[in-house]
């Protein structure tokens, strides 16, 4: 038990475990778990991230929802009026059209009866200078009272 | 052999090495052989783990080696403050090797001379390399170059040598500054390498005596020490390892 050559033989042994150990073993595994830390750390961070740009993005969903109702209701509001406003033309040119049919109704109407009148006073007179005629046949020559007839013509 | 018949041969018989060669240049090669078995386990599983390596959810092996390398890694970072390549790995391979050499204890202590004899030899071997004071000092001093080396590196030769000078008593009592610093220095290997060859030796040592008992008492005391030894086995290699640090620590600081 005493020491001799074989502590040689045991640093020998122990340096080169120590080497192998330090290149082989040590290094690989360290360098693995630093690496693997920075992947966790990573992959948490860019979990945050995620979390963050959801809410961002779900903020923002609303807010364009929000947006297109108020533009939905404006347009529903600017869709009556102006519904509203082609019905409110409508009865206006309704009413016109009905306005000028009616007028012209009345003048056609006015035309008739001025026509039939027209008619009447040439029947009339016809009815009168046949009459006249026929009285003044045997007395009166119907061409000299001509002037005479026409004047009583335009009264009528 | 039966053990009881002559209980001072067993022990001797037991406590001897498998020697080769004569004087200084003697060879214990049980001594060599079990250290490099151990330090071959060590490299195949660290080797094995180190090629397979999976920065995934680890399972197995990987798990229980990077255990072992965060927990060496903690030790370390809380004890020594200085960078250095070499001391996170190197007290990972004492703390490992130590570990494995100490567990050749458990193994029963008849077990090779069994084997010997079944292959028809004479075979006086110890299976625990660090019941050997060459293992134990070979690495003490191994550390011992390496605190040397530490303090140089971080003071130079100067600042080095003034603390030899000048602590812990000033430039008045030069000499006896020299005397208790030597001793101090001194006193780091040596009570590394004694610690745990004492402790193993004992260990080993009980196992034998327990060994001499009738048959029917053995287990009931090898079974208790065994259970305790595991805990020996493991303590003596962390405080082996935990020293290698604080001492590697103290070099690189300023006194």
């Amino acid at each position: 038990m005493n020491v001799n050559a074989t502590i040689i033989g045991q640093l020998i042994t122990f340096w080169v475990l120590i080497w192998f150990v330090m290149k082989y073993v040590w290094g690989p595994i360290t360098s693995m778990m630093e690496a693997r830390t920075k992947r966790i750390a990573d992959g948490l961070a860019a979990g945050e991230r995620g979390k963050h740009e959801l809410e961002l993005a779900a903020k923002r969903g609303s807010e364009v929802l929000l947006e297109t109702k108020h533009k939905a209701a404006e347009i529903i509001a600017l869709a009556e009026k102006r519904a509203s406003e082609i019905v409110e033309e409508a009865k206006g040119n309704a009413k016109a059209e009905g306005e000028r049919l009616i007028a012209g109704a009345k003048a056609e109407i006015e035309q008739e009866v001025y026509r039939a009148k027209e008619g009447l006073r040439q029947q009339v007179a016809e009815l009168a200078v046949a009459g006249a005629e026929k009285i003044l046949r045997r007395e009166i020559d119907a061409k000299a009272h001509t002037e005479l007839l026409s004047s009583i013509k335009n009264e009528l | 052999m039966v053990p009881s018949d002559n209980p001072a041969m067993y022990i001797q018989h037991h406590l001897a090495n498998w020697k080769m060669g004569e004087g200084f240049w003697t060879w214990h090669l049980d001594t060599i052989l079990f250290g490099m078995l151990t330090a071959f386990i060590l490299m195949y599983f660290g080797r094995k783990v180190a090629k397979n390596l999976t920065s995934e959810a680890p399972t197995g092996l990987q798990s229980f080696m990077e255990m072992i390398v965060e927990f060496v890694d903690g030790q370390v970072k809380e004890s020594f403050h200085g960078h250095s390549k070499l001391v996170a790995p190197l007290a990972l391979t004492i703390f490992a090797w130590v570990f494995l050499m100490n567990a050749m204890d458990l193994l029963p202590v008849d077990l090779l001379s069994f084997i010997g004899g079944v292959l028809g030899l004479e075979l006086h071997a110890k299976v625990v390399p660090t019941t050997d004071l060459n293992t134990t000092f070979a690495m003490a001093i191994s550390v011992f170059v390496l605190i040397v080396y530490f303090s140089i590196k971080s003071k130079g030769v100067i600042g080095f040598g003034k603390e030899f000078l000048y602590i812990p008593f000033g430039k008045y009592l030069m000499p006896v500054n020299i005397v208790m610093k030597l001793v101090e220095e001194l006193a780091k290997p040596v009570s590394l390498g004694m610690r745990l060859f004492g402790n193993m030796y004992a260990g080993e040592l009980i196992f034998l005596l327990i060994a001499l008992l009738p048959f029917w008492v053995q287990p009931l005391l090898s079974t208790p020490w065994a259970i305790f030894h595991i805990l020996i086995i493991t303590l003596q290699a962390f405080i082996f390892m935990i020293l290698t640090i604080v001492y590697l620590s103290l070099a690189i600081e300023e006194h």
